[in-house]
């Protein structure tokens, strides 16, 4: 194993996101401020608790979920995107590393950028709502499968992508509507009952669902239901990783 | 002795159909300095690419100092230093950081030493904590060639690396390339200034179309290929060249001024005295004498123009 190489994309990428620190941790921040103050604050306040929860309350565990997806995929895609676009790549491909060894890399730094984000956000919403962590290493566990297994996804969609656009589209057209629709605003209890067996093949409930059972103990599904959703999640990417790795595809000719 | 590259049987076909190598075979020793000479699109790159581990080959086999680049690609790889045609580099960094990245890419500890020596060499001291998107190209180059050899590889590939750079540069390169050479690295190099080739290359390979034409000693390429000529310069015009020259092959040049003789740069059955007491007895009064010998270029072309 080449650890010191994937010490060194570690470092390389964590220097990237020293050097682009307000687009990297300030403006997500920022955004779910936002959102706290919009949904948490002024319509909040018009809504019921939901499954005995202040809706400000409620909603934290969404809006850290959606930040992490959403930052671990962009960090994680843009990571390897960008080595491609540049043509640095050679160098990557030319060293004696495995392509395991690369996405450990790419996928451990993406992913604790996210991380900390996610930290970020939770502290800045103890600003906003009183918060209650039920089971803080199993939220912890939470988090971090999350983050490294979007980040996985997010690297995948760096490979497959051949241009700026398709990074962003399916971050974009399918992974943010997927947020917004999997709970993060509301229990899908809240919703009419056919929609609720829709809402179940929305692989985002899951994660959404466990996280927020770790905060308050309430969940749409069971948790052990959500880890297994996020498991297999992660196996699916890195079998397609594997694919990569074995093929080469869009990497080497 | 064990060759630092063996290349054997070596094949690529694009997905396209594009067939880039066809059966390439080549050895290459120790230290040696191999320039691989090609018209453009002629697989050169394609080549050092699979060397490389950056391209995949549909056929074929690359042993670096023993090692297949493919099942012992890490000790292969290891051993393999590359400055890719295309002015790829970061955009972000600064050339200390970006040669520190490299090395440890490589698996290998920081060596701060080192990193100094190298862009001291490269005239890139002054610039080591300036970002790489302000230096200007020939620097850049400088940068890719100092990245290739951070991680002190035994066998270089330097893939026209002088292409659109400044004489100096170029001074500079061919002068890193024999102190690297007295180190004992070897180092293939494609290149399409064939003035390069002949000034700092041991043996020359010319490739065309995915084939390898041939692969030779450069002395011995240029005495073999090269065509040799005598040139005699006449105190007045002739308006034909007498029969008994002209049965030994000499024509006329420069309006009757010049007799000219061509031959091969390996034939040493030309007699030339024997050919001046001929151009005396044909009662030729002659001005000066001289020979010319054609460049590798020259070769170059020549063999390009046989292939097709």
């Amino acid at each position: 194993m080449n650890w010191r190489a994937i010490w060194a994309i570690y470092k390389f990428e964590i220097a990237r996101t020293k050097r682009s620190i307000t687009q990297s941790i300030v403006s997500p921040v920022l955004s779910t401020s936002l959102y706290f103050v919009v949904f948490g604050g002024a319509i909040g306040s018009r809504i019921q608790e939901v499954d005995g929860v202040a809706y400000g309350a409620f909603i934290v565990p969404g809006l850290i979920m959606l930040s992490i997806m959403t930052q671990s995929l962009s960090n994680g895609s843009f990571g390897i995107y960008f080595p491609r676009f540049s043509g640095t790549i050679y160098e990557l491909l030319s060293a004696p590393l495995s392509f395991w060894e690369a996405t450990i890399g790419y996928v451990c730094a993406a992913a604790s950028k996210s991380l900390v984000i996610g930290l970020i956000i939770l502290a800045t919403a103890g600003f906003f709502v009183p918060l209650q962590i039920a089971h803080p290493v199993w939220m912890l566990a939470f988090l971090v499968l999350t983050c490294i297994t979007f980040s996985l996804f997010g690297f995948l969609i760096g490979i497959w992508a051949d241009g700026f656009e398709k990074l962003q589209l399916i971050p974009l057209l399918v992974v943010t509507p997927l947020v917004f629709l999997g709970g993060a605003f509301y229990s899908i209890d809240m919703l009419p009952e056919a929609w609720q067996t829709v809402t179940l093949f929305n692989p985002v409930v899951y994660l959404i669902s466990g996280f927020r059972w770790s905060f308050y103990e309430i969940s749409d599904v069971g948790v052990g239901i959500s880890l297994m959703m996020v498991m297999v999640f992660m196996t699916i990417c890195l079998a397609l990783v594997g694919y990569i790795f074995k093929t080469g595809y869009r990497l080497k000719q | 002795m064990q060759p630092m590259l063996s290349v054997q049987g070596l094949t690529k076909t694009y997905k396209g159909g594009k067939q880039a190598l066809s059966n390439v075979n080549l050895d290459v020793a120790k230290g040696e300095i191999l320039a691989l000479l090609g018209p453009n699109g002629a697989g050169k790159t394609t080549m050092i690419s699979i060397i490389c581990g950056i391209v995949t080959a549909t056929s074929g086999k690359v042993l670096v100092d023993g090692f297949d680049n493919v099942s012992d690609y890490r000790q292969a790889r290891g051993l393999v230093g590359l400055v890719p045609q295309e002015l790829t580099t970061d955009a972000f960094e600064t050339p200390w950081d970006n040669l520190c990245f490299s090395r440890e890419l490589f698996g290998l500890k920081p060596n701060p030493a080192l990193v100094e020596q190298i862009l001291k060499d490269l005239s890139l001291w002054d610039k080591k904590d300036t970002r790489i998107m302000a230096l200007s190209g020939g620097m850049k180059r400088r940068l890719l060639i100092a990245k290739a050899l951070v991680h002190e590889p035994q066998l270089l590939f330097l893939d026209e690396p002088t292409a659109g750079v400044d004489v100096a540069l170029r001074q500079d390169m061919w002068n890193m390339v024999e102190k690297l050479r007295q180190q004992g690295v070897t180092v293939v190099l494609t290149t399409h200034y064939i003035e390069e080739a002949e000034a700092i290359a041991d043996r020359v390979g010319i490739i065309r179309g995915g084939e390898l034409l041939l692969v030779e000693d450069k002395t011995t390429l240029m005495q073999n290929m090269g065509q040799k000529q005598l040139l005699v310069d006449l105190k007045g015009p002739l308006s034909c060249v007498p029969e008994s020259l002209a049965s030994l092959g000499f024509v006329l040049a420069k309006e009757g001024l010049q007799l000219l003789l061509n031959y091969r740069g390996n034939d040493d059955t030309l007699d030339v005295g024997a050919m001046l007491s001929a151009i005396h007895e044909a009662g030729v009064e002659v001005l000066d004498i001289h020979t010319q010998q054609s460049s590798l270029e020259e070769i170059f072309i020549e063999l390009l123009q046989e292939a097709s």
